[in-house]
């Protein structure tokens, strides 16, 4: 099949490559750019295992063709951390509140999660649930999820975070 | 002693050992996108393979065409069963003593069945191939219906087992059975049920579910044509039982296998059983010389790689008038699919299912399973539960609220008037089972106090009369759960797969200064072994668990372990680390006294190190101990600083819990909405309470979601209905009730640090807890009983068929 040459950028670096029309996103980031964060668990866009940031809105990478990508600015979870290398806000939170077991869903969680925040700084329970809810996750009933997220807004915004009473 | 001196407080806090709610080392990768699953692992010159797969349920195959798919781009194979004959494996063993196609082999037994396996450049290309591969079928009368599966005209599923009246567990009584079981006194069970006061007989179905990992099953498998060897990165739960797998079907010497279970993400048992995928990856590899990578999608993985549960169980309690059980019998009829592939331990072809006295001292008991064939898909695994012991705790727990509900009595009194009492440990079930410890009424009781369970009676009963007066609309239900679990599988006496005992182990190798590896025989896939098998290191022998890197699923480096499922790795490959830890220590306290220049008796161990009884302050830490293991053992002694432990546990764990679960419901709609889940659970030693806490909360929300909604459902031609995460229910955060955990600690007296396990405990106690509060919502209407799952729909059809409203 005859391929098309696409530029965007990704995490900040320009990247180029050579794919069929068909080829989705998903699989250029994972297979062309080795960027493997990015993971693929239902292939019909239930699960959000495949979630990154393109141009400030947060899609399923499995259900978008990498040539709709053609120009694009991409995040992944590889660019989430600070420039000084250290874990940002969202990924020291899920590992300070246990928001993560496998780490399957966690790439796509905290890539939507960083984008939520962005949409809004300081969301209640109620809206990081119902703005995480494309995002599945099988192992930590989202509870610790939710307060991790909470710990990011918190750290980010420099207000102090309490735990939720159990 | 200056002031720089670390209290013993700082001591053991530095340790990071057991009982502390230590981060988890794993999530340093994992949040930055640097875990290593097996579709992150590429090879030079990989190829990708994928499935043909039926869309009948039951068909001839009467030819396959390969030609066209060959012909495209990228195409190399179209592996058929006829290939896979040449190399003896069209067919391939199960763990449960069947047999089963690797590629269908003259006729297909349920949908997607794997037909041809067609292996290409990459993903996309064998996509393409697979569309032009042409099978002709002739499709052929389709059993869905398990109660028709022994009717004499039933069709004839399994032609490959003509004439065979006798399966790997026993006679066979029809053309698809495939065993019974019976356990327990059947004349005394007969004697307290013409004896008793008050019965119950109800059928409780436990409906097909499917553990679904976010990560489904898949591999890459290589083989080296020069030096003859085969490397296997796959997601499995227990890659030495894969290797011997391999070993003995290939006939690929053991020592040539190697077989890497990367970072997995999730299993919840789906990955334990072996798959045509993985035979044909390596077939596929050993044919081309190339590597060649099987990576399942959501829908194959649903509808072909292991369903759980299926089981239609018919419970009867016999009980005094006064609500003493006096007698339990139960017969189940369990839905096996196409193949016997249940991932149970050899000699249980129900699991432990005879846990399903529950946690009542029950005098007697007998239980017969029937296990048959239909044409679904084969599994049968321990979703996120030891051996279908979830399936018999839905049974007691539903069983014991139909008794209380003919008695009149609270559920919660019936229980603690039956349960097995303290002194009675160990506990002697009549179906068989040495319990270890428990506190039941103990466990109770707290959870009871803490949702103010009187309380909540009174207000249900307020609301009920409310709903009779018509001034509401909305019921209410509290769901009362206690379950005993039974995990650790398990003692080589009753324990095996494929005739290997199910020990499990761990190699400790401390370095000179101080820091270690250890490498264990189980293998998480989310639990976070790396952070907790450090912890129960850190506090055996003194090193920060932080100077312990743990490593698993690598078989050229670990010990023979039987890998993780039904919650045994605390259980056993726990009590190997701690078995292995021992040694060390013991060996450290020969280099420790030889240094001091002290007998070993005059030494006592003190947190971090030895210290000379009587004189506190000549010591020897842990950390120069291990210095010295390298430099000036006592004379005889070996140096260096390692052990390994193979630990064959005595008897299984019995973690318990009190779970209770409050919900309304709207009968017009039968939206439900769960006010409030209370689960206190009972894992003996807590080595992580942070770990279990959020093992607790993961296990609820997969009960809640069977309880509620999830299910593999056939239709009557036998398509799969819900064979996506469209249809199949899957929880978001949304839908997911918020959880309140709560522990009491009755310790394993058989265990080296007391530990029992809780992974799954969540999933067992979740499920009758939430099935209890619908039922109990709706049972002041005339229900006995209403089957799972519980959606909006069902609970809209259970309020119609009670005459809400006429």
């Amino acid at each position: 099949m005859a391929k098309t040459h696409i530029t965007m950028k990704v995490n900040g670096a320009e990247v180029e490559g050579l794919v069929e029309p068909r080829t989705l996103l998903v699989h250029f980031l994972r297979e062309t750019l080795s960027l493997t964060g990015t993971h693929i668990g239902c292939e019909t866009t239930h699960c959000g295992a495949c979630t990154v940031d393109l141009d400030g809105k947060s899609v399923k990478s499995c259900t978008v063709f990498a040539v709709q990508a053609e120009g694009s600015e991409i995040l992944t979870i590889e660019g989430i951390a600070n420039a000084d290398g250290s874990l940002a806000a969202l990924q020291e939170g899920f590992r300070m509140m246990h928001g993560l077991q496998c780490g399957f869903c966690t790439p796509g969680m905290i890539v939507r999660a960083h984008r939520l925040l962005q949409e809004n700084p300081a969301p209640t329970e109620a809206e990081i649930r119902m703005g995480i809810s494309g995002n599945l996750c099988r192992c930590t009933g989202y509870q610790n999820i939710v307060k991790a997220i909470q710990y990011a807004s918190a750290k980010v915004n420099g207000t102090e975070f309490r735990e939720a009473a159990e | 002693m200056n002031d720089m001196t670390p209290t013993r407080e700082q001591r053991t806090a530095a340790l990071e050992g057991m009982g502390c709610k230590r981060k988890r080392v794993e999530d340093i990768r994992f949040t930055q996108g640097k875990g290593n699953y097996v579709d992150d692992v590429k090879l030079p010159g990989m190829l990708h393979g994928d499935f043909v797969r039926s869309p009948h349920a039951h068909a001839r195959v009467k030819a396959i065409h390969s030609e066209e798919a060959l012909k495209v781009p990228g195409v190399l194979a179209v592996i058929t069963a006829e290939t896979l004959k040449t190399v003896n494996l069209a067919w391939m063993p199960t763990l449960a003593g069947d047999v089963q196609m690797v590629l269908a082999d003259g006729k297909v037994l349920f949908q997607n069945q794997e037909v041809a396996f067609v292996v290409a450049t990459d993903r996309y290309a064998a996509d393409d191939g697979i569309a032009k591969v042409e099978v002709e079928y002739e499709p052929l009368p389709v059993l869905v219906d398990p109660f028709k599966a022994m009717d004499p005209d039933a069709p004839v599923l399994r032609e490959d087992l003509a004439g065979k009246t006798t399966g790997a567990h026993g006679p066979r009584k029809h053309h698809n059975h495939i065993f019974e079981w019976t356990v327990g006194d059947k004349d005394l069970t007969d004697a307290a049920f013409r004896k008793a006061d008050v019965t119950i007989k109800e059928l409780i179905s436990y409906h097909r579910v499917h553990p679904s990992p976010l990560e489904t099953c898949q591999c890459v498998c290589s083989f080296d044509k020069i030096r003859g060897e085969l490397t296997i990165w796959g997601t499995f739960q227990a890659p030495h039982v894969i290797r011997t797998v391999v070993a003995l079907i290939a006939k690929i010497p053991e020592h040539k296998i190697h077989v890497i279970s990367p970072d997995i993400g999730g299993g919840f048992g789906n990955k334990v059983g072996a798959y045509p995928g993985y035979i044909c990856a390596a077939v596929a590899s050993i044919v081309t010389g190339k590597p060649v990578k099987w990576v399942e999608d959501r829908i194959e993985n649903l509808t072909a790689t292991s369903f759980a549960r299926d089981y239609h169980m018919t419970a009867e309690l016999a009980a005094t008038k006064e609500g003493k059980v006096t007698g339990l019998r139960v017969h189940v009829l369990a839905d096996h699919g196409a193949f016997d592939a249940c991932a149970d331990p050899s000699k249980w072809p129900a699991g432990f299912f005879n846990i399903v006295t529950g946690s009542y001292d029950i005098p007697v008991a007998h239980l017969a399973v029937d296990g048959i064939y239909t044409n679904k898909a084969p599994g049968g695994v321990a979703y996120r539960c030891s051996f279908r012991v979830t399936e018999a705790a839905y049974c007691i727990e539903r069983a014991m609220d139909i008794l209380a509900q003919k008695l009149n009595m609270d559920p919660a009194e019936l229980r603690l008037k039956n349960f097995v009492r303290p002194e009675q440990f160990p506990y002697h079930s009549a179906l068989g089972w040495e319990y270890d410890s428990g506190d039941y009424a103990t466990a109770m009781k707290k959870v009871m106090e803490t949702v103010k369970y009187a309380g909540l009676r009174q207000e249900q009963a307020d609301k009920r009369a409310a709903f009779k007066r018509g001034e509401t609309r909305e019921i209410m239900g509290v769901g009362v759960s206690f379950f005993t679990e039974i995990v650790g599988a398990g003692p080589s006496k009753n324990c095996d797969i494929l005739g290997i005992a199910m020990f499990d182990s761990c190699e400790i190798r401390l370095h000179p200064t101080g820091a270690g590896i250890a490498r264990v025989g189980s293998k998480s896939q989310g639990q976070g072994h790396e952070t907790t098998w450090a912890q129960i290191i850190a506090t055996e022998i003194g090193i920060p668990a932080d100077n312990i890197m743990v490593e698993e699923g690598n078989t050229d480096t670990a010990p023979y372990g039987l890998g993780t499922y039904g919650s045994r790795s605390t259980p056993v490959a726990g009590a190997a680390i701690a078995m292995a830890a021992r040694k060390i220590k013991a060996k450290a306290q020969m280099i420790a006294a030889y240094k001091l220049e002290v007998h070993e008796d005059d030494l006592e161990w003190d947190i971090d190190g030895f210290r000379v009884k009587g004189l506190p302050e000549k010591t020897m830490s842990m950390k120069d101990i291990c210095w010295a293991a390298y430099n000036s053992v006592p004379p005889g002694m070996e140096p260096g600083l390692e052990a390994v432990s193979y630990y064959d546990p005595p008897n299984m764990t019995y973690p318990f819990g009190a779970y209770i679960c409050v919900m309304d419901i709207d009968v017009d709609t039968g939206v439900y909405k769960v006010r409030r889940f209370m689960a206190l659970d009972d894992c003996g030693t807590r080595i992580n309470p942070m770990i279990i806490e959020g093992q607790v909360h993961g296990g609820l929300t997969e009960a809640f979601a069977i309880a509620m909604g999830q299910e593999i459902r056939y239709d009557d031609a036998g398509n799969v209905v819900t064979g996506s995460f469209m249809d199949f229910f899957m929880p978001t955060a949304v839908e997911t009730p918020h959880w309140e955990t709560d522990f009491t600690v009755t310790p394993s007296p058989h265990h080296p640090i007391g530990a029992k396990g809780v992974g799954e405990s969540p999933n067992v106690g979740g499920v009758p807890a939430f099935s209890n509060a619908v039922n109990d919502a709706f049972s002041f209407l005339g229900s006995t009983h209403i089957q799972m799952p519980h959606d909006y729909w069902r609970n809209w059809k259970a309020a119609k068929s009670l005459g809400v409203f006429a």
